[in-house]
């Protein structure tokens, strides 16, 4: 058999993918976080909160009313999302004039009410969401076993990810965005709708992570806290990479993924830890991070 | 006559300044005098409870009310304070008890200089997710190191004897100790807010890039700031562990970084007894409903109090308090 530094190929190769199917989970949210945060200049503490209601209207809409994954990959989104813009227009926006802290805590007070709801109303153990039929099993690659979820998973987040590039680097709508981000008031003089393209922004960016947990669903237990752990995960990635691009949010993700992977292949007792450790690195030598403007 | 007003005005002045400060002065002896009674009247346990997260609120808010830095990570230092102590107490019986919070103490102040260097170097959201995830890494270490008992935490630390002849068996005898440390942490961040240096942090939090121009050092004041933080929260987490004879996961998890910054919040931030009273109302609150059938629901309840808090109720009770005390009767 061969061997990569010692340890089985197979091995390896199956802690890059998996390692690359979490990153692909960090970039997806990372990326949901830094759009709007370009735009509300506030960090989204229930993003965790609410990646874990996309896995959970997934599992619901199929227990109850018999949606099945693919319409759920397209339904939940949009409503989670729909969900999201109530919150930016009747929460968030009432407080937009304030230190962006208070959004923060809002957030975060958002988050602990979801989490905590959906603890009384079904546990913690979590529950399964089952893997649709077409993407059950497997490909033998000869030197790995692939499983076909995990492949797709990749596919489609990787797909997400660039078709928000493409959504704010390449339309309009997008141009307007990246204008506001960088002078909203000035947006706004020119006769742009600049509060609903900030609520349309906060929905987008909740549905990206609602996105994200319907993609979750068949791979992880999906339970209330699923988030929460994650989110932090997500946060000392943002460190690393910086809010400040796209691009640099979807590589620092998917990097971030793989870098854990093989911790886990190499040092299973730092995998928890190794972002973590990253971000200390990153800190001590580029304070900006990665792809961050900020001084 | 008007000049006879004119000369008269100094010694108004600081007559209305000598009354304020015997208000005040009379507003802390009654305070005193309160928690030396209180545990006649409700039960000490409790009342210690209240006292070490009062204390554990008062070093977050000299951070978040007078510097202006949000931590999202001190549940890492009452983590670190608790274990500690914890572990010494337990494996050295001959220590004393003062002897091992000090330990702890100083275990978390050092950790507070770690994460205070890495964490100054970002600013506003960024500093709350640096210390949010510097926290995460200190929960994993708790989690995976031998000494803190892993999942189920240290149990039976021994209270001991206070400087090796005082039995902290006995509540009451623990509730004073506790009294006189929280004590001790008011008063330094009293002074510390009153002196020079807070001055200095009330201009960083107010313009930070002035404070630069004028020649302050800013991060050199975030830092000490920071570390006197850090080393009060530890301080609070020590005396904790003695008090419950216990240290777990609980302390280092997210959820009570959360918290401290709810007490915070609902009590006022940047006022000096708003943290105080946001940690009995919290801590009372949890209580209440532990013992009622919405026991499930605290989190659900602090989430709302966050929520209302943020959106209507910003400067705190104490704030809100200050408030209407000055349009009315100054």
């Amino acid at each position: 058999m061969t061997m990569i530094f010692g340890v089985p190929m197979a091995v390896f190769m199956g802690q890059l993918t998996l390692g690359l199917v979490n990153g692909a989970f960090y970039a997806l949210l990372s990326l949901g976080l830094a759009v709007i945060f370009g735009l509300l200049k506030i960090v989204n503490f229930a993003h965790g909160a609410q990646y874990m209601l996309g896995a959970f209207a997934a599992l619901l809409g199929f227990r109850y009313l018999g949606i099945n994954y693919w319409l759920a990959l397209v339904l939940v989104p949009l409503v989670i999302g729909g969900l999201g813009m109530l919150v930016e227009r009747f929460l968030l926006r009432r407080i937009a004039h304030l230190d962006h802290l208070y959004g923060l805590l809002l957030t975060f007070g958002l988050a602990l009410i979801f989490e905590g709801t959906l603890v009384n109303l079904f546990g913690v153990s979590g529950a399964r969401y089952a893997t649709p039929e077409v993407l059950q099993g497997g490909l033998n690659l000869g030197f790995m076993f692939l499983p076909t979820y995990r492949a797709w998973v990749l596919v489609a987040a990787l797909a997400m990810c660039l078709f928000t590039w493409f959504m704010i680097e390449r339309t309009r709508l997008g141009a307007y965005l990246r204008a506001g981000t960088e002078n909203s008031q000035l947006m706004q003089a020119f006769g742009v709708n600049v509060p609903l393209l900030i609520t349309l922004t906060y929905g987008f960016g909740v549905g990206l992570a609602a996105f994200a947990g319907v993609l979750a669903a068949p791979l992880y237990p999906v339970s209330p806290t699923m988030g929460s752990s994650l989110l932090i995960v997500v946060f000392a990635v943002v460190v690393i990479g910086g809010m400040g691009s796209i691009l640099g949010a979807i590589l620092t993700g998917l990097g971030m993924g793989v870098i854990e992977g093989l911790t886990k292949v190499y040092y299973p007792e730092a995998a928890n830890t190794v972002i973590f450790l990253v971000m200390i690195l990153v800190l001590m030598l580029r304070p900006a991070g990665l792809f961050g403007k900020e001084a | 006559m008007t000049e006879s007003h004119v000369l008269k005005a100094p010694s108004v002045v600081a007559k209305r300044q000598r009354r304020a400060n015997l208000r005040r002065n009379a507003f802390y002896l009654a305070l005193i005098v309160l928690g030396l009674v209180a545990p006649f009247i409700a039960y000490p346990v409790f009342l210690m409870k209240i006292l070490c997260f009062a204390l554990f609120a008062c070093a977050f808010n000299l951070l978040l009310g007078y510097a202006g830095l949000l931590s999202f990570g001190h549940a890492a230092f009452l983590a670190t304070g608790g274990y500690t102590t914890g572990y010494l107490l337990a494996s050295y019986p001959g220590l004393t008890p003062e002897l091992g919070i000090i330990a702890g103490t100083l275990m978390a102040t050092l950790l507070g200089v770690l994460f205070g260097v890495l964490s100054i170097r970002r600013q506003g959201i960024y500093f709350a997710m640096v210390t949010l995830a510097l926290a995460q890494l200190m929960f994993f270490v708790f989690i995976q190191s031998p000494f803190t008992g892993g999942e189920d935490g240290l149990h039976g630390v021994p209270r001991g004897e206070l400087l090796g002849f005082i039995s902290l068996r006995s509540n009451m005898a623990m509730y004073y100790f506790v009294f006189a440390i929280f004590l001790f942490g008011y008063a330094l961040i009293q002074r510390t807010v009153h002196s020079p240096f807070g001055q200095v942090l009330k201009a960083i939090r107010e313009n930070e890039p002035r404070a630069i121009s004028l020649g302050y050092n800013v991060d050199a004041y975030k830092l000490v700031a920071f570390v006197i933080s850090a080393a009060l929260a530890g301080l609070a987490g020590s005396t904790k562990t003695v008090v419950f004879q216990l240290a777990s996961l609980t302390d280092a998890h997210w959820h009570m970084s959360g918290e401290v910054i709810l007490m915070t919040l609902l009590g006022g931030v940047g006022t000096l007894l708003g943290p105080i009273m946001g940690a009995g109302l919290v801590v009372s609150l949890q209580h209440i409903l532990s013992q009622s059938p919405l026991g499930n629901w605290v989190s659900v309840m602090l989430g709302l109090i966050f929520v209302v808090c943020v959106l209507s109720f910003r400067s705190g009770i104490v704030g809100e308090l200050g408030a209407i005390y000055r349009k009315n009767f100054k």
